[in-house]
């Protein structure tokens, strides 16, 4: 796998998003998601909220590292935050 | 009756899951682990953690190439939106005229991308071509090789060629369903051409209207090898869209850790628009 170039950050970052999509599979198993409709202007399953807790995450960070000169650490720590709080009344 | 529970059917999942990661999932880890390092080449390289992105997110060039891409993408669809529903109107509905109008609307649609930028090339220009010398000749000063404007139109006429014929044949798909019922009713009613048009006609094209909106959208974003054959870019940087910008600097410049950076930003772009195009269409579906 030299190939890839992998470094220890990037790694971590695909550890973390396995997990999540590994977790997600498990939860799903033991109690299946249906439509319902939190603070988001639309009806969501599970998996949606995941999905736009992630890419919102994306987005963050992007405005973080284009907006300021801070660690993007913060950011990643907001948006663990971020993704709890959509996943639970998103 | 009850189901049984068979998960052989997971197996069938696996060749597409294994042709998904080979295809897009590999590539794409490969993409972001470029993207955090400085590659010099196949044996040496650096990590440099988030600088790509930083100094890609506060690129003026960056900004000013979205900005264009964004104005381009919106003026085709613009253009070929209301020009494609207008085609599909006009387009005959029974006889013989049917089978030879599809194929004449469809013929553009079968011309590679490349081939439609040389045609364009030889087509606008001011001393040889058909199109800048008719407009030469009415007095209209013509040169896409020099005009910002006239390389901006030129560009933005290609790809109005090219794929107008998409949205015309899925608007005349959309309006060949519509059962006669309606229009009888309408006809009862004494609607006129332009009541039939606005409420009959237009909310049944809705589902096609998405999908085509979606579809020239998503191609205009990415578009690449007509401008780069036609105008290479130019003049100046007048007609370089995000794709170019893109390949010239992963290709010409070799610069492919900032290139995987900028690759990502542009992805999620892309992901986020068609997210959002998704899910208005299955919202409107819902409808």
């Amino acid at each position: 796998m030299d190939w890839m170039y992998w470094t220890p950050p990037t790694a971590l970052f695909f550890v973390a998003i396995a997990m999540i999509l590994a977790g997600m599979t498990v939860w799903e198993v033991v109690s299946p998601t249906g439509m319902r409709r939190g603070f988001l202007p639309l009806q969501t399953t599970r998996g949606d909220r995941l999905f736009i807790g992630l890419l919102t995450s994306a987005w963050f960070h992007l405005a973080w590292l284009g907006l300021s000169d801070f660690h993007p650490a913060y950011m990643t720590v907001a948006c663990i935050g971020w993704l709890i709080v959509v996943l639970r009344w998103g | 009756m009850d189901r049984t529970q068979n998960n052989y059917a997971w197996l069938f999942v696996l060749p597409v899951l294994v042709l998904v990661a080979f295809s897009a999932i590999i590539p794409l880890m490969t993409v972001v682990n470029y993207s955090v390092q400085d590659v010099l080449d196949a044996n040496t390289r650096f990590f440099v953690g988030d600088e790509w992105y930083r100094e890609i997110l506060r690129d003026p060039q960056l900004h000013a190439a979205l900005g264009r891409q964004l104005v381009f993408s919106f003026s085709v669809l613009a253009v070929q939106i209301p020009l494609g529903i207008a085609i599909a109107l006009c387009m005959p509905t029974r006889g013989i005229w049917v089978a030879v109008t599809l194929v004449l609307v469809a013929l553009p649609l079968l011309v590679p991308w490349n081939v439609v930028g040389t045609i364009w090339q030889l087509f606008a220009r001011s001393d040889i071509g058909l199109l800048g010398v008719t407009l030469n000749g009415l007095g209209i000063e013509y040169n896409y090789t020099r005009g910002r404007w006239a390389a901006w139109l030129t560009v933005l006429a290609m790809d109005v060629w090219h794929w107008t014929s998409l949205v015309v044949l899925l608007c005349y798909s959309g309006l060949r369903a519509i059962p006669d019922a309606y229009y009888q009713a309408a006809r009862i009613d004494g609607a006129s051409r332009w009541a039939v048009f606005r409420h009959v006609q237009l909310p049944r094209l809705t589902g096609v209207l998405t999908i085509a909106v979606l579809l020239r959208f998503m191609d205009s974003f990415m578009i690449y090898a007509e401008p780069f054959v036609l105008t290479g870019g130019g003049p100046g940087s007048t007609t370089t869209f995000l794709s170019q910008f893109l390949t010239t600097m992963a290709v010409a410049q070799f610069d492919i850790g900032r290139a995987a950076a900028f690759s990502l930003i542009y992805f999620l772009i892309i992901l986020a628009i068609s997210w959002v195009f998704y899910t208005v269409i299955t919202r409107s579906t819902k409808i």
